[in-house]
């Protein structure tokens, strides 16, 4: 019998290589004869190329080449390309020089004259929606039905809102789930607060480097992305090549977040400067580029009306987010509001929201997109609220979670599980609520002490992809993973359940990834915390067809029935005599002797092309298992974590110090516990940085980034909370999935953001800032009362 | 000319082993001369292609300007490129001057107090991020200030001394050794010279492109710690945004003697307010002759800011000064 896989302890295969320095990153890589580029950033906010002069640079001994947006495959258009003639923001590339070495393309990329039209740019949103203001883009400054466009609001607008509410004008989006107003006049108490929630950047470890050669009209790039089947395909659509002439090597990722979900546009420029002069060319990507073309979570400037009962019972919640795109969109919005649903089923719900166009650096999905911010600007009203009904804060969380199959809005049905309250009790227990809350208020010295909770759902799943195994006639299962190695060990742990149905121990599994050259199945973007549930299921479906060919594989060389024979511990056997059977190895054999459908010369017609592509690679190479995963699955798939934060509060400096930290979470079953429990507490503690210390801070007169350096931008460091967060799983499976688990990647984000931002406004009486992050001036302003360092609504300070 | 960042251009490099070697290429190679120590304010310059000195004289390999030795009259003497951790965990700074032990250690991350040195982070320069970024500004030679207006960013920058100029200085050790009434040694061609802290650091009504008094061809080489009265009681703060890794938004050093239960003298420097760590006379002033309690302190700390005038976003400097200040004279121990 083979150890129970689902669950322990495992170390995963790369762990070695990455802590001894042999993993080899995208900038590790070499290449016969290879070259490096760099690149020309716009220095203004948005402005039009109207000449360059390249002369000086292409003289300079050593240069090999210069790259413009004209060099790019397809049309310049409303999407982001790599490098542009029109830049949207500081720091976007305009054009890429090569040169025999980096110290020879700086100095080149120095040599040439760009010269710039300066357009009008727009930091603010709320600017670019008034009369007069100025559109981000040429083609406008919002987007609907992916159409951009202009739009501006009447003054009445604004001056309607005053200085202390979010002016709300024409939406572009807008959805109700019930009668709002019904909803408030059923309500005991009503609050209502305008906040902002700020943009901040990803800041990956590892920048977005890439190397590209090319050999006999195929692409060979060498990239940083959180996934490989997927991002091989958008790698091919950004170069207009056939997915068959793209290989893609990215075995590892020195963190993503969202801002790497498959191929980055940057990734174009040195597989068209290598075809342009011949060479290999690396690009690596610095630190300072990275704060530029890294991409960010799109800010909100939002207003929320909600009205609970006298029971605590949310009956109305009216949502408006005015949400800072950048230069090129964001969809975060629209989670926004789904995900609001998701943490109070209100009995009743408006939302509207419109995204507007700025001069900043482009967004993309950043780990609980549109989650972490809705979560971290409405949980401290619900504080407001509970001290309002004299509610304790944990109750009203649990009066008002989902629960059972719950609902999300709207129109996106059930939930496939949601065991909240459980979550919530489990957490409440591990930080020990009831003593904590005791605690609210008191002070010593010159320090009070607040104490907070974050409730924050996320997306955690999708089904339908493909598993891919092979029997090799070592007798080792291989398991061909699609999916990234983007540090989440998903690469390793959603083949556990491949593992769990064969009955076979772990040291026989071979993970197999990160190599498009190696057959890889069709997977899912790495994103959206769908991987675990995902591909659990494929390798489980996988799996089970697996088993059917070493059953009929068995009853063919050893007669009986197919159902006759078992699979356990590396080999298939006729149940009740051990003896009768064979093992794995022989099996492989066996199978590369028959053919058909044993060794992958048939497979199911349901799989994906990518899938079937990789199978006939693999065919005649042993004992060939594919599957498409059918399994049946009605309801979004969502996890829910709860952090629990205990601050101490200096008043005569603003500083807060986190004393205490505990979450938990309903993620379904526990797949690998030590890595569940990092993962977790790893996006507490990012989601606590955007709470308390992380930004993203422009000059307002010039439109440029001043942040654009780790020790300027503040993320937050180790130091910046206890050194054990405790976490615990409610650990029950979700029901509509074979092995039971669910994702975790994004919901703790929004958890511990909330839970520290609720408990710095506990630790001032109830006094909530309404801002991200909020630093230690503005508390001691709050405290002091001073005036605070910015206005309402103020964005990137 | 497009700009580009974060590649070191070419330099000639020096690596002088002597301390007699190292002043004498400092001061022949004058304004295009670079002097290394730890590298962390350098490395930045350098591959910002900001400042682009045609030579650097790397320190590294002069061991005299690395130790930490005893002085005749008790006090201490600490060579210029002695590594904050080793300022941090000497059991010579640690005994006799906990405050200068304590401010070394706050410095950044472990790994960069093992790299920067004392002298590296007395004489670093501001991190203003207009200047930082290059921006031709009157403290890179030009003619404006950019982080002074009514629009500017400057929830970090100065609310005393600003002369054109709005930056601060960012050293953690500059406050304690002011507090600590240290001396800096400089040397160049024509010898050496001894500075007292207060008088090291200057502001830009003084040269606004410089932060001390280093002129091209200067060498800091060491400084010197008084014995410390026996009795002296300290505080040591830094407030910043992280727990690592980061500048002071305010920090404040200082040095009380106590009588019974009233301050003879006191000595209380608060940096990342102004250009220079500002030793307060008012805050002493009113210390002086009264018990070292809250109330004192109080009124130390309204003494302290009462020249303090706010940017657009760093009024709650004001009162972070004037508690830290409260709290230096409350809290020393």
């Amino acid at each position: 019998m083979a150890e129970n896989v689902i669950g322990t302890d495992i170390a995963p295969p790369d762990l070695r290589a990455k802590i001894t320095g042999r993993a080899r990153y995208a900038e590790d890589f070499r290449a016969e004869g290879m070259v490096f580029a760099k690149l020309l950033l716009s220095p203004m906010p948005h402005a039009r190329v109207r000449r360059v002069d390249t002369q000086a640079a292409e003289a300079m001994e050593g240069v090999l080449g210069i790259i413009r947006a004209s060099d790019l495959p397809g049309e310049a258009g409303p999407r982001e390309r790599a490098l542009t003639d029109e830049p949207k923001y500081e720091g976007e590339p305009i054009l890429a020089v090569a040169a025999v070495d980096e110290t020879t393309a700086a100095a080149a990329v120095e040599a040439i004259n760009v010269d710039l039209e300066e357009l009008p740019f727009v930091l603010d949103p709320l600017e670019s929606l008034r009369e007069g203001g100025d559109d981000a883009r040429l083609d406008g400054n919002t987007v609907k039905d992916r159409e951009v466009f202009s739009l501006k609001w009447p003054d009445a607008v604004f001056e309607e809102a005053g200085e202390d509410r979010l002016p709300m004008g024409e939406p572009t989006a807008e959805w109700a789930v019930g009668d709002v107003e019904a909803g408030f006049a059923e309500a005991a108490v009503v609050v209502e607060e305008t906040m902002v929630h700020q943009s901040v950047t990803h800041h990956p470890m590892e920048p977005r480097s890439c190397m590209a050669y090319w050999q006999n009209g195929k692409l060979f790039l060498h990239g940083s992305t959180q996934s490989t089947q997927q991002a091989r395909n958008a790698v091919a659509r950004s170069m207009e090549l056939d997915v068959e002439d793209v290989v893609l090597v990215a075995e590892y990722c020195g963190g993503g977040f969202g801002s790497k979900i498959s191929g980055a546009p940057i990734m174009t420029v040195p597989a068209v400067m290598s075809r342009k002069i011949g060479r290999p060319v690396m690009l690596r990507i610095t630190r300072y580029e990275e704060s530029y073309i890294g991409r960010a979570r799109a800010g909100f400037q939002g207003w929320a009306k909600i009205g609970f009962r006298r029971d605590g019972r949310m009956t109305a919640l009216d949502l408006y987010l005015v949400q800072d795109s950048g230069s090129y969109g964001a969809s975060d919005f629209g989670t926004a509001g789904v995900v609001a649903t998701a943490s109070y089923q209100p009995e009743n719900m408006r939302f509207r929201a419109i995204p507007v166009y700025t001069n900043t650096p482009p967004r993309s999905a950043q780990r609980a997109p549109g989650g972490a911010q809705i979560v971290a600007m409405l949980e401290p009203l619900v504080d407001k609220a509970a001290r309002e009904l004299g509610l304790d804060r944990l109750e009203i969380r649990k009066i008002n979670a989902a629960d059972g199959d719950g609902w999300l809005g709207p129109n996106q049905g059930r939930f496939t599980s949601a065991r909240v309250r459980e979550a919530l009790e489990l957490g409440a227990e591990l930080f020990d609520w009831d003593a904590k809350r005791q605690l609210s208020g008191q002070t010593e010295g010159t320090k009070v002490t607040g104490v907070g909770i974050g409730l924050s759902p996320f997306t955690a799943g999708s089904s339908g992809r493909d598993g891919l195994l092979v029997v090799r006639d070592d007798g080792k299962l291989y398991v061909h993973q699609g999916i990234g190695n983007l540090g989440t060990h998903s690469i390793a742990d959603t083949a556990r359940a491949a593992a769990k149905v064969l009955d076979l121990s772990w040291d026989q599994v071979e993970i197999v990834w990160g190599d498009t050259r190696k057959h890889l199945p069709h997977s899912t973007v790495q994103a959206g915390s769908q991987t675990t549930f995902a591909h659990t299921r494929a390798n489980h479906a996988a799996a089970e067809a697996l088993v059917a060919l070493l059953q009929e594989l068995a009853a063919r060389e050893l007669g009986d029935s197919p159902e006759s024979y078992r699979v356990a511990d590396g080999r298939v056997f006729r149940a009740g005599n051990a003896s009768v059977g064979m093992s794995f190895a022989e099996a492989a054999r066996r199978a590369v002797a028959l053919g058909g459908k044993f060794s992958g010369e048939e497979y199911p017609d349901d799989l994906n092309d990518a899938t079937k592509a990789a199978v006939q690679g693999l065919a005649g190479q042993g004992l060939v298992a594919a599957a498409k995963d059918n399994y049946p699955r009605d309801g979004a798939i969502y996890s829910w974590v709860i952090s629990f934060c205990q601050v101490e509060l200096d008043k005569e400096t603003g500083e807060v110090e986190i004393v205490d930290l505990a979450s938990s979470a309903d993620c379904g079953t526990v797949l690998h516990s030590r890595s569940l429990t990092a993962q977790t507490n790893g996006g507490v503690i990012q989601g606590i940085g955007m709470a308390k210390s992380q930004r993203w801070v422009f000059d307002p007169r010039w439109g440029v980034p001043l942040t654009k350096r780790f020790y300027t931008a503040r993320p937050p460091g180790i130091l910046d909370v206890p050194r054990s967060p405790r976490f615990a799983a409610v650990d029950l499976p979700d029901p509509q999935t074979p092995v039971g688990s669910k994702g975790i990647g994004e919901p703790p984000v929004g958890a511990g953001e909330a839970a520290y931002a609720c408990a710095v406004a506990d630790a001032m009486g109830g006094r909530y800032l309404r801002r991200t992050p909020v630093t230690s001036d503005m508390i001691l302003a709050e405290m002091e009362g001073r005036s605070g360092p910015y206005e309402l609504l103020d964005t990137h300070v | 000319m497009a700009v580009i960042r974060d590649m070191i251009p070419p330099f000639e490099l020096y690596q002088p082993s002597g301390v007699e070697d190292a002043v004498r290429l400092v001061g022949e190679h004058g304004d295009q001369g670079w002097v290394l120590a730890g590298g962390l304010d350098t490395f930045d310059w350098l591959k910002d292609r900001i400042k682009r000195p045609a030579a650097v004289i790397d320190l590294g390999g002069v061991a005299e300007l690395g130790g930490i030795s005893e002085t005749d009259d008790g006090g201490l003497e600490i060579g210029a490129m002695a590594r904050l951790t080793a300022v941090a965990e000497s059991g010579d700074v640690r005994s006799r001057f906990p405050l200068l032990a304590e401010a070394a250690g706050l410095v950044a991350t472990p790994q960069i107090r093992n790299q920067g040195t004392l002298g590296g982070n007395i004489v670093q320069d501001t991190r203003c991020w207009y200047y930082r970024s290059g921006w031709p500004c009157y403290r890179a030679g030009g003619n404006v200030c950019y982080a002074g207006t009514s629009r500017s960013m400057n929830r970090e920058h100065c609310i005393l001394g600003a002369s054109r100029c709005v930056a601060v200085n960012p050293s953690d050790t500059a406050p304690a050794l002011v507090a600590l009434d240290a001396e800096m040694t400089v040397a160049n061609a024509s010898g050496e010279r001894t500075y007292a802290a207060r008088d090291f650091f200057i502001g830009p009504e003084i040269d606004i492109t410089r932060m001390t008094v280093l002129e091209p061809g200067d060498l800091l080489t060491r400084v010197r710690l008084p014995a410390p009265q026996p009795g002296a009681r300290w505080y040591f703060e830094k407030i910043r945004d992280r727990k690592s890794w980061d500048f002071s938004l305010a920090s404040v050093a200082s040095v009380l003697h106590v009588d019974g239960d009233v301050v003879r003298d006191a000595r209380i420097v608060v940096n990342g307010v102004a250009p220079y760590p500002v030793r307060s006379d008012a805050a002493e002033a009113v210390a002086r002759g009264r018990a070292p309690d809250d109330e004192t302190g109080q009124m130390a700390g309204e003494a302290a800011v009462q020249d303090a005038r706010a940017l657009r976003h760093n009024d709650y400097k004001i009162a972070l000064m004037r508690n830290l200040v409260k709290r230096s004279v409350r809290d020393a121990a």
